[in-house]
Parts: structure tokens; sequence; C-alpha cells
């Protein structure tokens, strides 16, 4: 796994863990080095990560043996256009503490992607300058993929302001 | 102080008089008669021209992700029909996919060109609907009853193979719910014939047609960069002359063994996109007839003796016990089980009791099939893959449609995502609308192709 090894060589402790499942490659990443890493492996000639292909977040709140740890994962899939590979970069952060940097400076992509995220997750983006709801509607209360979100719950109605 | 005027005081300050531009802000749907989709997109215009543009997305939004969490893996596969449904069989297959490579199993021979040949159908039914309905707002309606036309000789294809139209539901974690049925190479190879004939009408119809053209070329244009920077793949990729195809770049089933090109254009305008769908329908028939020329049959079961016995006796024997030689007869099926038989149910798919329901026969006829049955169904049984995750992307319609799926080891999904290949585009649509007329709003979100049941999800 060339890729992994220069990354973890790299960036040395920032890299938490990685791992090579199915051929997928995936570097579990500090969030403080989020914004480094991502910009590496873009601009890096070997690497050329030129496309983020997705985002999105997984709540392990009720994964057996992680209900203690990080509530979310923020998850990060890019795809090498040039190089034609795939990499599968990941933050974990805490639920009382669920910020993730903003990408929106790398890929302009991001700008949606993490709407959706904070949308659905209620993880929020620093440096996102509009970070709005992006799929439902402002006046909804709570975020709807956290595992705690019953899925018959009821929202208020909303209509025109009376 | 000075004196207002009396048109100053009818007219209100600053508007015609001298107070600088005052821009329109024109809400363009959520229902709007030229837009085939609920979105809505809040322009501001100068005069005619857009200068601002925000798109609002979330109207069809149906909680598809949170919903393949509540039921079993294979429960998922309904949802998915729904995602983008006008080639509703790819996300069948993407979906099953990933689910397979989860599970570390590889699907049969024969499945695997059933997916090719079916998923290269779909794509010529999502093209012929968006270059049908795109042209149709452009005035063009005779393109689009040609295209219906077209779209309608696929559709009944898809109808004899899956048993519906649009909510077909044929993928399987494993394979298909069913083997092709009987005489389809000779339907396929017609169905081309006729889609063919109504392509060359097209062609003649728009492409260098004057109306067309002024409407269509230079319009939405979006650079190389930004195409890439909004992750948008697909035509509108190769049409900013990028050759980014999945099933060329990354192979998945068969593609690596079909020849077929991966057409591109270089302007990145609608005109380009409607070029780079326009050679890609022909593209995919290429693909889907050599699939069906070289299509392997399959190991068939040959061992069986005796006539063919109807279900209801079949499943009288095996209560009153008669079950010896049971397993070796064929059964008469009504015709819309057609092709889900045993030996069919073997052709197309893994040899996996983990995974695959029994064929009915089976099910039916031991106690064997009868319990390997429920424990795929039973709620706490079923598929159940690794700890683990996985992502699958196929090239859909739109771009790379890709599916992350995540599992606890339990039979239900932990979490499925879908990376839908239309919310790039949409995300950039204001990059591609503004600076240009209101009216080139249209062309422009009809080359974007938004599937508001992929988009929202």
């Amino acid at each position: 796994m060339p890729i992994l090894d220069e990354l973890r060589r790299r960036f040395g402790d920032a890299i938490v863990e990685t791992e090579d499942h199915r051929g997928d490659l995936t570097a579990i990443v500090a969030r403080d080095a989020l914004l480094g890493v991502l910009a590496h492996c873009r601009d890096e000639a070997a690497l050329a990560f030129d496309v983020l292909m997705d985002l999105t977040a997984v709540d392990y709140q009720k994964f057996p043996g992680r209900e203690d740890g990080p509530r979310f994962e923020v998850v990060y899939h890019l795809y090498s256009i040039a190089r034609n590979h795939r990499l599968r970069l990941k933050v974990r952060v805490d639920e009382d503490d669920a910020r993730v940097p903003s990408a929106l400076g790398l890929w302009p992509i991001a700008n949606w992607l993490e709407r959706e995220v904070w949308d659905m997750f209620g993880v929020r983006f620093e440096g996102h300058p509009d970070l709005r709801r992006l799929l439902l509607y402002e006046e909804f209360i709570g975020h709807p993929l956290r595992k705690d979100y019953p899925i018959n719950r009821r929202q208020p109605l909303i209509g025109p302001a009376s | 102080m000075a004196k207002t005027t009396r048109r100053e005081f009818m007219l209100g300050e600053g508007s015609g008089t001298g107070g600088g531009p005052q821009n329109v802000h024109i809400g363009v749907g959520p229902a709007h008669p030229a837009m085939h989709g609920i979105i809505r997109i809040v322009t501001e215009l100068d005069g005619e021209t857009i200068v601002n543009a925000d798109v609002e997305i979330g109207y069809l939004h149906r909680a598809f992700e949170k919903d393949c969490e509540q039921g079993g893996w294979n429960n998922a596969i309904p949802y998915t029909d729904r995602l983008n449904y006008v080639s509703p069989l790819i996300n069948n297959f993407g979906y099953a996919s990933a689910v397979e490579k989860l599970l570390g199993i590889d699907v049969t021979e024969r499945c695997k060109y059933i997916r090719v040949i079916m998923s290269e159908i779909s794509r010529i039914c999502d093209h012929l609907t968006c270059v049908g309905a795109s042209s149709m707002e452009l005035g063009a309606f005779t393109v689009f009853l040609y295209m219906i036309k077209a779209r309608e000789f696929l559709w009944e294809l898809v109808e004899d193979v899956t048993g519906a139209r649009l909510t077909i539901s044929y993928g399987r974690v494993g394979g298909v719910k069913a083997d092709l049925p009987d005489g389809f190479a000779e339907k396929t190879l017609h169905a081309f014939k006729q889609t063919r004939e109504v392509l060359d009408e097209v062609h003649r119809l728009l492409t260098g047609n004057r109306i067309f053209m002024d409407r269509m070329v230079g319009v939405g244009v979006l650079s190389r960069e930004e195409t890439i920077g909004y992750a948008i793949t697909g035509p509108l990729l190769r049409a900013a002359g990028v050759g980014y195809d999945v099933r060329r770049a990354q192979p998945y089933y068969v593609y690596d063994r079909l020849t077929f090109e991966v057409p591109t254009q270089k302007d990145g305008d609608n005109y380009a996109r409607y070029l780079v769908r326009m050679a890609e329908m022909e593209q995919s028939m290429r693909i889907a007839e050599q699939a069906l020329a070289s299509i392997p049959t399959g190991p068939i079961n040959v061992d069986f003796e005796g006539r063919p016995i109807d279900p209801a006796s079949y499943v009288d024997r095996g209560k009153q016990g008669k079950t010896e030689g049971l397993l070796l007869l064929p059964i008469t099926l009504s015709p819309n089980l057609q092709g889900q038989q045993r030996d069919a149910a073997r052709r197309v798919n893994v040899d996996d009791k983990r995974v695959v329901l029994p064929p009915k026969e089976n099910a039916y006829g031991s106690i064997e099939g009868l319990m390997n049955h429920f424990m795929l169904i039973m709620e706490g049984y079923g598929i159940r893959p690794p700890v683990g995750e996985a992502y699958f992307p196929v090239e859909g319609a739109n771009g790379e449609l890709g599916f992350y799926v995540v599992s606890d080891g339990s039979d239900r999904p932990y979490r499925v995502r879908c990376r839908p290949p239309c919310l790039p585009p949409l995300a950039a649509l204001h990059r591609m609308i503004v600076g240009e007329m209101v009216a080139d709003l249209i062309p422009t979100f009809g080359s974007v192709n938004m599937i508001g049941g992929e988009l929202d999800r």
C-alpha cells in the first residue's frame, strides 16, 4: 500500500490508523491535521487526488463495541483521475465537539456535501460560509441520520408565519 | 432641502431616478412547467441576465438512507429503484455489488453479463429521456415523442425481464431475481434496430439544426477545472474533455472484456453534453450486443427425469412426506415466474446459502430448503455481512454512482450512503447559469439531467 505508507511517513502520528479492507484503502486522520492531509493528497503529484468523490458521515453511537468512543466519523472518498486510484480518509469527532474544518477551500463541491452532513448529522464545518441545511428545511428539529433520531418522529407543522 | 418632484414621489427613491439598477428576484420552481423536476432556483435578474442564483433542493427527500437502516440488507433494493427512476436497474446492481464486496463474494458469470446488458439498456433509456425532455423544452416536441417511443421499445424489454417498468427490484445481493426470458436476445436486437432508427431521425432533426444550436452551443459552459472541482462525473465531465468512465477506468462485471469507446467532447457546453449522450447510446447498444453474443449459459441442471409437475401437487406431496425424488422433478411455474426455476436460479445466483434464497422448489420440497429460506427471511437472521465497510462505484447514467455500506455484523445495514451522480452538477448549476439569460436556464437545466429521486434521496 504505497499510498498509505507515504501518508504515514509524511504525517506520522497524525495518521491514527490505516486499513486495507476488500481493496479499499482507508486512513483515519487526526482532526487538526485533516486539511493538511487533504491538501497534500490533492497537490502531491504522486497522489493527485483531484476529485472529492463523496463526503459523508457515520454515527457510531449504536455500533457494537464503539458506544463509548468518538461518536461520529466524517468520511472523505477521494479519487484521482490521472492516477486512477481511490482513498478513503476518516476523521473521528466526539458528540460534544462535533466540528471539522471545512474543505471548501480545496474543492468547491465540499460546499453542498458539508451542508448535507450538517443537515443529517449535525456535524459543524468550521470555516464554511453558508452552513444551511441542504435537503431539509430550516425549521426541522434534530438531525435525522443520527442513530438516536427515531424514524417515526413527527415534526411540527410549519406554514407561512401568521 | 431638495424638493421632491412628483415623478420621484410616485416612483419611490432609487427607481428609475438615477438610484442605480434594481435587480429583480424571480423564483423558478419548485413546480415550473419547463422544469421536469421539483427544485427551486432563486434567481436575481438584471433585466434578463442572471446575476445571482441559489439552488434549493430537497423537495423529494424521503429518507432513503435512514429507511435502509430499518430492514434487512435485501430490503433496501426496492428503495434503490426509486433513486434514479429512469434507470433503476443500475441502482439495484450498484447497491447489490457494494454488499457483495462487503461479503467478499463473486457473482456468477451469467449474472455479470445480465447485469451489464440490463445496465446498458437502462443507460439508453436515461439518455433518451434526458435528450428528449430537454429538446421538448426548447420547442422540439417531435423529438420528445420519438425518443419516448424508443424508450418504450426498451422498457418493454425491461418489463419482459423484470415484470415491471419502473419499480423493477430486479437486483439481489448475490445475483438477480430471475434469468432472462426466452427469445430475449432477438427481442433486444430488434428493439435496438428500432432505437437506432429513432436516433438517426433525431440526429437529422437536431444535430446542426439552427434553432437547437443557437440555444445549446456555448450555453451553460463549465470549464474542465471547475467540472473536476465540483466532482462532476459522467456525460458532463466527458463533455468537458475528461474521458473518465468507471466502466473503463475501474472495470467491474465484464466491462473489461467488451469493446467500447468513451465518447468525449471538449467544449463543456450544452451541445457537447448532447453529443456525448447521443454517442453513448450507440456505445451502450454496442456493449449490450457483444454481451448478448458472448453470454455464457452457465451450469444447467440436466439430471432430472420425469414430467414437470404443477406447484400445488408439488407442495401436497411434500406435505405428505412423499419427498423421494421430489428435488429432482422440474416444476411448471406460472409464466410470470419465468426465469426463477431451480436451474435458472442456479445460473444467475451465487452458490452461497448465507446470501441467496433457495429456489422455490427447494423451499417447498425439502426441509433443508425450507430452513434455508427461513434463515434468510426471519427477523434477526438474514444476510449478515462481516463487520466492515465498502465503497463500490458503478457508472450510472449521470456519472459515478457509488454506494458506501457499513456493516456492524447484524442482519441490517448499519449505514447505507448513496453518492448521487446528479448532486454535483446541481451544486455547480449556479456557475453554469450566472451571467447568462434567464431563458438559457432551461436548456442548461435540461442538460444537467436532474433526477429528483436520486438528488434528494
